[in-house]
């Protein structure tokens, strides 16, 4: 396939080193391959195979391809296998990342999937969207002297190879336990609190305020990053587990949490994300053409309307100029789509340097490779609309950094004078997430922060309600998927031990 | 999937639905609305519940056609089914015994209105009830109305049901005269709603507008819905959808409702010439596809 770019990794963290002809994996198939510490070193790290940057900056489809069975053996070669594993640690969720990597470079790829799935029931999604570079890979030993293992690929190959190959295990469920728990939310919190629930024997219902399941998964993060299918699967897979869903239903609307708490619902784990997006409060943002990440995002994700004959509309943006304000992963979903729908160009403005931006490396590498401009240090005043009330330019003054703020990260400064306007046609603000009110309006009793997020126990999810408790970005605020599923699974436990003891 | 469990055009293009949705039936109150997906690849709208049977267990819509989705749900029947109904969205109205309540009701904005009357009606207000359209086809319920009103004004544009004009005028008239009702609520077209708002305005009487933006989510997700009251942001989904008409941004409101008028158009179009090409199929072509 000519869009296919094989070999060595040249991401913007990786540099392409010359290195050695690396020795094959051992040809004794499942044993423990033999090759010394020296030689796995000399293995550079592996690069994922992705679609041409020109030709994926026109489709939806996933940009990285996913390793073949035998880049995965030649990534998990890399491993040292060290006696105490750092990246273990590293994990929200601890899996066991040296053993199953193990697995893979003996080529047992169901054994592997089997071992991550102890801790992690939605690898295919968290091996595509964790931050693995600031998590497993961060610590990685291999990575003091060179590379980290791609533990991340390992994990989303491992989880694609076996659904693929339809492998997947159905578990053994202990006795049912009698309780019932009420998940609300079917993003990666609920669903990660779900799969252990069932897996401890509750019964479980999942309630989702969307027509569609699976929260942020579907609504937010694009197509090209992580295909629905994938999210499908990997609720089936808890469907087939036991685990119930209810779509349309609003908790706190359609059913209040106390009205579930009466009906039979033991505890109830609410997950419900951050979901009431933030603007810039600044002049002219109610104008014609300015979205929130989240209606830009939903419109085109989950309403499909990347498909001109979708019921539902979105901004026509072919040939014109979009400009999209933040610097986290949703900035980058969002411009990187806005390219896909044909903008002629699709610009990131952002208020600190490149330095500081939250995204991921590899998004924001992705982005720049699509043709997506970076435009830091820039403070936006007011967006100026025509005569028709349509957005036209937005105005900007240049920002140089001063000293450091409450956040570390160096403060951007208004230079005085700089004003300067950008045209522009339609603008996405992702500059973050306040707290839905929905279940703060219902709930009485249940604390909250200022913020409007709920007072929750990070370690145990417990609320200032006995046996209602929270995770996810409801509780942190808007953060990642992987720290949403570590949420979820911390919860499960707790409600596991509130469930049998009774006591709160 | 949801039942419909009786379908009648009330008017031209204006029809009206009994769905079976028991809780939201049992749970909705004066001034919510729920969103419909009418086929599983169908876009969100957001109706307004006009009133619900919580022994049969359903609610009641009213939906003019005018886009693709609304003519297509205009299309299903007794017995069919649309894919999905959430809510019961928004924040209800609040309903306080205050004295006279006007209500408003412009075309199909009756049906919006209809469920407010009955609750002033019921705490116990006097309600008087102003009904308008462009012509008398277009003015529904009008017997459920007058049952719960002291008073009915019908207006019709060109005169061929009650008086000829605007369902502002006999409220600018009365007011003239020096009538001062309690609270006016206005539910209806936009440009209806301004003029009524622009009415009061001088008097200061208390006026309650129902917005109706584009949305998606109708759950504060996206944002989509925002409107400018009193120069602050709102989200209508959960801050509203009613709102102090005389601090609503009316001209952003119609502005942002045009976001999409072309893809709406196109639509539209799309939708309506595979209406129109259907009944031409040749039934031997589709037994030889069949095959």
């Amino acid at each position: 396939m000519s869009d296919v770019k094989p070999g060595q990794d040249g991401g913007a963290q990786e540099q392409a080193r010359p290195a050695p002809a690396p020795p094959a994996p051992s040809s004794t198939d499942g044993g423990s391959p033999k090759i010394s510490a020296k030689e796995r070193m000399k293995i550079p790290r592996q690069k994922m195979p992705e679609q041409d940057a020109g030709e994926r900056s026109r489709n939806f489809k996933e940009v990285n391809l996913g390793f073949t069975a035998e880049l995965a053996r030649m990534e998990a070669l890399r491993c040292i296998q060290c006696p105490k594993p750092l990246c273990v640690a590293g994990c929200p969720v601890s899996v066991q990342i040296r053993d199953f990597i193990q697995s893979v470079a003996e080529g047992d790829f169901a054994g592997a999937a089997r071992l991550i799935k102890i801790d992690n029931v939605l690898p295919a999604i968290c091996g595509r969207v964790c931050p693995q570079e600031s998590q497993c890979e961060a610590v990685c030993t291999v990575g003091k002297k060179n590379d980290p293992v791609a533990i991340g690929r390992l994990e989303r190959f491992v989880a694609d190879y076996e659904r693929d190959n339809r492998l997947q295990q159905v578990m053994d469920l202990p006795a049912p336990t009698g309780k019932k728990v009420g998940i609300v939310g079917s993003g990666p919190a609920g669903l990660t609190c779900a799969a252990d629930l069932i897996r401890m024997g509750h019964a479980v219902t999942v309630f989702e305020a969307l027509h569609e399941l699976g929260g942020v998964l579907v609504y937010g993060i694009p197509e090209f990053r992580l295909p629905k299918e994938i999210v499908h699967a990997e609720i089936d897979g808890l469907r087939q587990l036991g685990v119930e869903f209810v779509t349309n239903a609003v908790i706190g609307l359609t059913d209040t949490v106390d009205e579930l708490l009466q009906n039979g619902y033991d505890a109830i784990f609410i997950g419900v994300g951050a979901g009431l997006p933030y603007f810039l409060d600044i002049p002219g943002e109610n104008l014609v053409g300015i979205y929130s990440a989240n209606e830009f995002l939903t419109r085109v994700n989950l309403m499909r309307a990347y498909n001109p004959t979708s019921d539902t509309p979105v901004f026509r943006v072919q040939g014109k100029d979009v400009a999209v304000f933040g610097g986290g992963n949703t900035a980058m979903d969002a411009v990187r789509t806005s390219k896909r729908l044909g903008a002629r160009r699709a610009m990131i403005l952002y208020r600190r340097s490149e330095a500081e931006m939250p995204a991921r490396i590899e998004e924001v590498h992705h982005a720049k490779e699509e043709g997506v401009e970076f435009h830091t240090l820039i403070t936006p005043l007011e967006f100026v609309g025509d005569e028709s009330g349509w957005l036209k330019s937005v105005r900007c003054l240049r920002n140089e950094l001063g000293e450091p703020d409450s956040s570390g990260r160096r403060r951007p400064v208004p230079v005085k004078g700089s004003e300067h306007d950008i045209p522009i046609e339609m603008a996405v603000i992702a500059v973050g997430n306040g707290s839905n009110p929905i279940i703060r309006q219902t709930t009485p009793g249940l604390e909250f922060t200022k913020r409007g997020t709920i007072v929750a126990d990070p370690e145990t999810g417990k609320t200032t309600r006995p046996g209602l408790f929270a995770g996810g970005d409801i509780v942190t605020g808007g953060a990642t998927v992987i720290l949403a599923m570590g949420a979820g699974r911390r919860a499960a436990k707790s409600i596991d031990e509130y469930l049998k003891s009774g006591t709160w | 999937m949801f039942d419909i469990v009786d379908a009648q055009f009330l008017a031209p293009d204006v029809k009206r639905f009994r769905i079976r949705a028991p809780k939201i039936a049992a749970r909705r109150l004066p001034g919510q609305f729920v969103i419909v997906r009418v086929h599983a690849q169908g876009e969100r709208i957001p109706l307004t519940i006009a009133s619900s049977d919580v022994n049969e267990g359903t609610v009641t819509l009213v939906v003019q056609g005018i886009g693709r989705t609304t003519k297509q749900l205009n299309e299903l029947e007794t017995g069919q089914a649309v894919h999905d109904v959430v809510g019961p969205l928004g924040r209800p109205g609040e309903v306080h015994k205050v004295g006279t309540v006007v209500v408003i009701g412009g075309g199909v904005g009756a049906a919006i209105a209809y469920p407010t009357a009955v609750a002033h009606h019921e705490i116990g207000n006097q309600v008087v009830t102003i009904l308008g359209g462009r012509t008398r086809d277009l003015v529904i319920l009008e017997d459920e109305m007058r049952a719960v009103s002291d008073e009915m004004i019908i207006t019709t544009d060109d005169g061929s049901l009650g008086r000829k004009g605007l369902v502002v005028d006999p409220l600018k008239e009365r007011l003239e005269s020096g009538w001062r009702p309690n609270l006016v609520m206005a539910v209806g077209p936009i440009p209806m709603m301004r003029a009524v708002a622009e009415a009061t305005r001088p008097y200061g009487i208390e006026t309650i507008a129902s917005l109706n933006p584009i949305m998606v989510d109708g759950t504060g997700m996206c944002g989509g819905c925002r409107a400018s009251v009193g120069g602050k942001t709102v989200f209508v989904c959960v801050d509203g959808p009613e709102f102090d008409a005389h601090q609503v941004d009316f001209g952003l409101l119609a502005l942002r409702n045009k976001t999409y008028f072309m893809q709406e158009k196109e639509s539209l179009e799309r939708f309506e010439s595979k209406i129109a090409s259907e009944p031409h199929r040749c039934a031997l072509d589709k037994m030889l596809e069949e095959k």
